[in-house]
């Protein structure tokens, strides 16, 4: 909790955000890069989570990578029924002056899309692992997930890459 | 510093295409080909495209920016990376702008207030350079449009954004934009662009016949024309048109 408020404390000072996701998230957050990277989820190298619970695997993009993009202003989304391979763009996030390929952590079917994106795709920013979600998919190599970090693997990535 | 002696340094080689003239659809659509199919590093200069166009940034598109008008007096340069090719660039839009900023520094070396100003070149509060980028998995593109010169008219068609930068202050287009030719002659701003990218990567010229193959053929683009149907549509739905209409 005091690395949270510190962290928080600092990043408000240096106009950074620093959104608190507790409720996520009942073991614990870690804030040490000043992005939030929540327990339970699972993480790609290039910034996407996913939350895997049962047949369904819920997919969006970390609050480390909203950060660094900046304002969403339209999100790019595939149509349900269609299929993702991992590792392969799914779609595109656009913020103020550049689009950048959103891929997917695994392989599946898209049975489902976050409509209220086309209308508000702000929610990537203020809410990257709630209501900010991009795409349901049911898995076709469940195994896939094996292959992507943990909460704390990822955030030791962040670190390093911000690092550089 | 020569191109032997880059190669001696270890820079990361960049292919370099110059031309003139070259239609704005064509180079974007050969932009966009580079990007999502050559592992290589390029660098494009287009020195005014022959037929004035409208270049929207319509979101679908495969960069962001918002709606220029470009003619013969419009200078192109692009900038398309692999991820690990600029030490310390990040693939995210502000790390990119950064970089772009701090090489075209070296460029404008002299002349009064050049500055990065939130996504714009200017020249003191006058901007001359929009940007877009586009970032993929592994690479990226950073496409500058450079207002060499305009025309006062095509200007007047553009309408005042719903989203500006904050520093334009709500200025008309001809209070807000200028032109580059009023500040340094074109054959010091080609070449010493030329010279800032020789110091960052290993320069390799390439003539656009010879990166053109039939198998292109097979690559897809987003970038299109759009049809007049879908200009209507836009005309209709001004509220939904205008949330994309951003300044570039």
């Amino acid at each position: 909790m005091a690395l949270r408020m510190w962290a928080s404390s600092t990043a408000s000072a240096l106009k950074i955000s620093c959104a608190s996701k507790a409720h996520l998230s009942p073991a614990f957050s870690l804030s040490r890069c000043f992005s939030t990277v929540l327990d339970g989820l699972k993480y790609a190298s290039s910034h996407e989570w996913v939350k895997h619970e049962g047949a369904v695997a819920t997919i969006g993009i970390t609050d480390h990578a909203q950060d660094h993009l900046g304002e969403v202003v339209f999100v790019e989304l595939p149509e349900p029924g269609g299929s993702v391979s991992k590792a392969g763009s799914f779609g595109a996030v656009e913020s103020v002056k550049a689009t950048s390929d959103v891929n997917s952590p695994i392989s599946g079917e898209v049975i489902e899309v976050n409509s209220k994106l086309s209308e508000s795709p702000g929610l990537i920013n203020s809410s990257p692992y709630e209501e900010g979600w991009m795409i349901k998919v049911k898995p076709s190599s469940p195994s896939e997930l094996e292959s992507l970090m943990g909460p704390k693997e990822y955030t030791k990535f962040c670190e390093e890459e911000d690092a550089h | 510093m020569t191109i032997h002696q880059a190669r001696i340094a270890g820079l990361p080689l960049m292919n370099l295409i110059r031309f003139k003239g070259t239609p704005i659809f064509q180079q974007l659509q050969l932009e966009e080909r580079l990007l999502r199919t050559s592992s290589d590093n390029w660098c494009i200069i287009n020195d005014g495209t022959n037929a004035p166009a409208i270049v929207m940034g319509m979101s679908g598109r495969f960069t962001g920016g918002g709606t220029v008008i470009v003619d013969h007096g419009t200078v192109f340069i692009t900038f398309i990376c692999n991820k690990d090719a600029v030490p310390d660039v990040q693939p995210y839009p502000r790390s990119i702008m950064s970089w772009s900023s701090l090489l075209y520094s070296e460029v404008f070396r002299g002349i009064d207030n050049f500055q990065l100003r939130e996504n714009d070149y200017v020249f003191g509060n006058c901007k001359f350079g929009g940007n877009a980028q586009s970032i993929t998995k592994k690479r990226w593109i950073h496409h500058t449009s450079f207002l060499w010169d305009y025309e006062d008219m095509n200007m007047a068609y553009l309408k005042l954004p719903e989203q500006a930068p904050e520093y334009r202050l709500a200025r008309g287009h001809m209070e807000f934009v200028c032109r580059m030719k009023d500040y340094l002659p074109n054959f010091v701003f080609i070449e010493n662009t030329v010279k800032a990218i020789e110091t960052h990567f290993s320069v390799n010229p390439v003539n656009l016949e010879s990166i053109v193959a039939p198998c292109d053929k097979e690559f897809v683009h987003s970038t299109r024309l759009l049809a007049k149907e879908e200009l209507e549509e836009a005309y209709a739905c001004p509220a939904k048109s205008q949330s994309h209409q951003l300044s570039s």
